[in-house]
C-alpha cells in the first residue's frame, strides 16, 4: 500500500512490514499500526517510527545501547507473553527521541522504551517502573560521558543523567 | 465519574480481580493497596502524562535533521 507520510513522501508499506501495538503508545491510544523506517547511513542509531493510520506520527528512535551501553530493562513475563516472545534474538528496543530546534540538546526517553518483537510485528511501549531512568537523557551528554570515562568503570556517571522530575 | 466513600481498610472490586485497598489516611495523603492481574498496567498518572508528553513532543519534529552529522561532529 502508498502510504502519504509528511517527512518521507510517498512509501511503499507491505502489509507484513506493520508492526501493531495493540495499545497505542501513550498520547497516541488510537495509533497502533507501525512501520519502522531504516536509516540510510550505516551503522547509524537512529531510524524512524512511522504510524500508518491516523495522524500517522512519526517519532525519531534510537537504539539506547548505542548510547548507553549499561542500559537495562526487565521484560516481565506478561510483555513476554503479550509479545509472543520465545527467544531474545526476535525483540528490538528503541527509545523515543524529542528533536529540539537546537538539536544538540536532544534527548531519549529511557524511562518508557519500545519493546518491538522484530518477526512477530507486535510492540509496546513499555513503562519502566524504575526511578533509574528518566524521560529524557541528553544523548550527546550521555555519549561524552561514555568517552571521557574511557573503558575504566567510574563509580556513576556523574551529571550524565538527566531525571525530569 | 463514580464516587464512593470509604474508610480505612475498605475496598472496592472492579471488574471482579481488581481490588482497591485504602491503607491509610493522613491529612491529605491516601495510601492505597490494589491487588490485580499482572496484565493490568498501573501507573502514576502523571508519570503516564509526562510519557504521552514526550510522545507528542517526540513527533512534532518538523524538519528532516541530519542526525547522524552531529553524533559525528561530536565524537
Amino acid at each position: 500500500m502508498i502510504l502519504q507520510t509528511r517527512y518521507f513522501g510517498e512509501i511503499d508499506v507491505r502489509e507484513d512490514e506493520i508492526l501493531n501495538f495493540r495499545n497505542g503508545l501513550p498520547g497516541f491510544d488510537d495509533i497502533k499500526k507501525y512501520v519502522l523506517i531504516y536509516n540510510e547511513e550505516e551503522g547509524s542509531p537512529f531510524k524512524w517510527l512511522q504510524g500508518v493510520e491516523g495522524t500517522k506520527p512519526a517519532f525519531v528512535i534510537i537504539d539506547p545501547f548505542a548510547v548507553k551501553k549499561d542500559y537495562e530493562i526487565n521484560l516481565n513475563d506478561e510483555v513476554i507473553k503479550e509479545l509472543d516472545i520465545k527467544e531474545a534474538g526476535e525483540v528490538a528496543v528503541y527509545c523515543i527521541v524529542v528533536v529540539p530546534d537546537d538539536i544538540s540538546k536532544m534527548t531519549m526517553n529511557l524511562q518508557a522504551p519500545l519493546i518491538i518483537n522484530i518477526d512477530k510485528k507486535l510492540g509496546r511501549q513499555l513503562i519502566l517502573d524504575t526511578d533509574r531512568y528518566g524521560v529524557r537523557h541528553f544523548i550527546l551528554e550521555e555519549l561524552q560521558g561514555r568517552e571521557e570515562s574511557g573503558n575504566a568503570c567510574t563509580d556513576k556517571e556523574k551529571g550524565s543523567v538527566h531525571h525530569n522530575k | 465519574m463514580l464516587v464512593l466513600t470509604r474508610k480505612k481498610d475498605q475496598s472496592i472490586i472492579i471488574n471482579d480481580n481488581i481490588e482497591i485497598t485504602i491503607l491509610e489516611v493522613q491529612g491529605d495523603q491516601v495510601r492505597i493497596g490494589i491487588n490485580a492481574p499482572k496484565n493490568i498496567s498501573i501507573h502514576r498518572k502523571e508519570v503516564f502524562l509526562q510519557i504521552a508528553e514526550e510522545n507528542k513532543k517526540a513527533s512534532e519534529v518538523n524538519i528532516k535533521l541530519d542526525l547522524n552529522n552531529i553524533l559525528k561532529n561530536n565524537k
